[in-house]
């Protein structure tokens, strides 16, 4: 094999021209990974997918959106500090991209079921984009899904009310149905353009 | 020689190398801050073993040392940092604006992880304190 190889690379022109793709195949996979802001995870895994309730009444797998790039977030309605932050963070990111906006998907998980149902999710992720699509399920569902995607959400009392500590950060899933990036919580809405763009392109 | 004019010579040269120190520009071979999980950790963990490889706050520098790479060299997932990470999966998370980032890390007994971001150290004293901390840090 590795003869033969060699065999088919004897001519000057031949050689010049496999070191050539060989820079242009490493400098496109350097580039496409130096250029993100959020963090890279390499070997990017195939994304677990789940069936959950949808906020637009239908079941909701994240295999469905193969051929888009995806943006998963973790989070609750009643959430007053990370939540809207982030989701308008999203919607801003998805007006810079105009056009190209149409290959983008908001998916954002519920960690409160009890409150979250598909109305509700529906009716919030409307105020901030039309397009952005909501999860829902039983506790065991939705704690099965943070399980494989390590997302933590942690219950707490206060008074007769509750809220919820959870993660913040957001997953860039390709058009592959690969878990590319992670982006922290607080990164601009530049920020996830430049990002979106880039997996876009691929 | 007197041994005033010793002391003064040497207080001349430290003075000579704190200037050196505090004014020559930091230059560093790598951005990465890297933490690794080795093999074996979660069969340790198992046994018992309390493995502590993540500290629950990490200091970065803009521009010298901003970027966090995580390694997971087990066999096993691994809840590493903010992420949960594949068996030979790792993680590189760059910084562009100094600030405190907090992170739930389901890992650590507070259940959070902060990274501290600072500055690029532009004043003499910042890169000495810089170098200094550095040298403390460095793998003997």
């Amino acid at each position: 094999m590795r003869h033969k190889l060699l065999a088919r690379l004897n001519s000057p022109r031949r050689l010049a021209a496999a070191v050539v793709a060989l820079l242009l195949v490493a400098s496109v996979q350097a580039a496409s990974s130096a250029q993100l802001k959020a963090g890279v995870f390499d070997p990017p895994r195939q994304a677990p997918d789940f069936s959950l309730a949808s906020s637009a009444g239908h079941e909701l797998k994240i295999s469905d959106y193969r051929g888009k790039v995806v943006l998963l977030a973790f989070g609750f309605t009643s959430c007053t500090e990370v939540c809207p932050t982030t989701l308008n963070t999203f919607a801003l990111a998805r007006r810079k991209l105009r056009s190209a906006a149409a290959d983008v998907q908001v998916v954002y998980i519920t960690v409160d079921p009890q409150r979250d149902v598909p109305a509700r999710l529906a009716k919030y992720l409307g105020s901030f984009d039309p397009t952005f699509v909501g999860g829902t399920g039983t506790e065991d569902q939705l704690a099965a899904v943070r399980r494989n995607y390590g997302i933590s959400a942690e219950k707490k009392t206060i008074g007769n009310d509750y809220t919820y500590a959870h993660s913040s950060f957001t997953y860039l899933i390709d058009r592959t149905g690969r878990i590319r990036a992670l982006m922290p919580y607080g990164h601009s809405p530049d920020d996830y353009a430049n990002d979106l763009t880039i997996l876009l392109k691929e | 020689m007197p041994r005033s004019v010793t002391l003064l010579g040497i207080a001349a040269a430290a003075v000579a190398a704190l200037g050196v120190v505090g004014f020559m520009p930091i230059q560093t071979l790598s951005h990465d801050e890297i933490f690794e999980i080795p093999k074996g950790t979660w069969a340790r963990r198992m046994s018992g073993d309390k493995v502590e490889i993540l500290p629950d706050h990490i200091r970065l520098t803009l521009g010298l040392r901003d970027i966090l790479v995580l390694r997971n060299h087990d066999d096993v997932p691994q809840i590493f940092g903010p992420t949960l990470m594949m068996p030979g999966q790792s993680f590189r998370l760059p910084f562009e604006r100094a600030s405190e980032y907090q992170f739930a890390c389901t890992a650590h007994a507070s259940g959070q992880m902060t990274i501290i971001v600072e500055p690029n150290p532009a004043t003499p004293w910042a890169r000495i304190a810089w170098r200094v901390r550095e040298l403390l840090h460095s793998p003997r």
